[in-house]
């Protein structure tokens, strides 16, 4: 009796921690050349990057609809990543409590870099450096054809402009 | 018939350019305007008010936002060393309040005493003035000369190239911009982006 509930107790703590781990979503901290890296990576896909903070009230509030982007469009070879522009400080606390909270399935990156002039052009000539932002790279030819978009997106107007991807 | 071509295509190249300046705010170079803004002390203000100024280091700016925050320190050291050579800082908050409530009026009458700010603080309530110079973003700064009865843009961006350690700021742009206009030189980097918070426009 004692002995299977020594067990039950090993299997509740080993599974408990298996939760654990499936929650906290791992966020990769990049710079900018990662961020280059991966808005122009050969993987034949359409690429659709947003650029938020949890501070930034208009991001969070479009956030689900890039999710549900994610989730809808993930046998369509869409590939949806999350760039937060949250000091590398607060992720282990604030960014990652919010990810859980939110739930967040789309892969999550935060950029670690302070000298955005330097990095702003490169990512897009037209963005002023606003957020929330998004490029869409369509590189299912190899063509690494660009979008940008410096606005908040309302719902539905995103995964609208992904299915003309597909028209 | 050739000429009366090339200058009907220049006059309509030309109206193309002011047309999209017109829709896309200033450039560096181009004339800008005035306003009569009210500010955190209930007066109103406007840049003819400033007879000594020789120029105005206009930052669009708001409370919520932590970019603005992170600067709000770097500002007001920006004005106690510039207004006194005659470019004091002019801070123009653009933001709707019903969609960033902490920007309301009332809210940065609190934030302007809190940190003894020791410039204008302007409500820019119809977001006119922030349409008109092209600010997207918060912090963004406009630094102006006055030159006879016009004020021309003459750096547009950044206050320096690092939001989060001012110790670790290598480049300085507003300042450097301030003292080359005060030296009667040419401002060297008159145009860089640094990432901010979007300007909180009012729905149509």
């Amino acid at each position: 009796m004692i002995r299977n509930l020594y067990f039950s107790f090993i299997l509740l703590t080993l599974s408990f921690n298996y939760v654990k781990a499936q929650d906290s979503k791992a966020v990769k901290v990049i710079k900018f050349n990662d961020l280059e890296n991966l808005i122009n990576s050969n993987e034949r896909n359409i690429k659709v990057i947003n650029f938020w903070a949890t501070w930034c009230k208009p991001c969070i509030k479009e956030l689900p609809y890039f999710e549900a982007l994610n989730k809808n469009y993930s046998d369509k070879n869409v590939d949806v990543t999350l760039i937060s522009f949250d000091f590398v400080e607060n992720l282990d606390g604030r960014v990652k409590t919010f990810l859980k909270k939110k739930n967040i399935q789309s892969d999550v990156f935060l950029l670690d870099e302070t000298d955005f002039n330097k990095f702003i052009d490169k990512v897009y000539p037209s963005w002023s450096g606003a957020i929330p932002a998004t490029i869409i790279v369509d590189n299912r030819e190899g063509k690494n054809v660009k979008s940008f978009y410096e606005k908040e997106f309302h719902e539905g107007e995103v995964e609208q402009l992904i299915q003309e991807y597909f028209n | 018939m050739t000429k009366h071509i090339s200058t009907f295509i220049l006059f309509f190249a030309i109206s193309f350019i002011s047309f999209a300046n017109g829709d896309e705010g200033y450039d560096v170079g181009s004339k800008a305007i005035d306003f009569k803004l009210k500010n955190v002390d209930g007066k109103m203000i406007s840049l003819a008010d400033y007879d000594d100024a020789k120029g105005f280091i206009v930052i669009f700016t708001c409370n919520h936002c932590p970019y603005a925050q992170l600067y709000e320190d770097r500002i007001i050291a920006l004005d106690k060393k510039y207004a006194s050579k005659g470019y004091p800082v002019i801070a123009i908050n653009p933001n709707d309040p019903k969609k960033a409530p902490d920007d309301s009026f009332d809210q940065m009458i609190v934030r302007a005493k809190d940190k003894g700010f020791t410039f204008p603080y302007l409500y820019d309530d119809t977001q006119e003035v922030a349409k008109a110079y092209g600010a997207t973003r918060t912090p963004h700064v406009y630094i102006l000369d006055k030159a006879s009865d016009e004020l021309e843009v003459k750096y547009i961006g950044a206050i320096d190239n690092n939001y989060k350690t001012p110790s670790e700021v290598t480049e300085k742009y507003v300042e450097d911009a301030v003292d080359a206009l005060i030296e009667g030189k040419k401002v060297p980097n008159d145009y860089t982006k640094a990432i901010g918070c979007t300007i909180k426009w009012s729905e149509a």
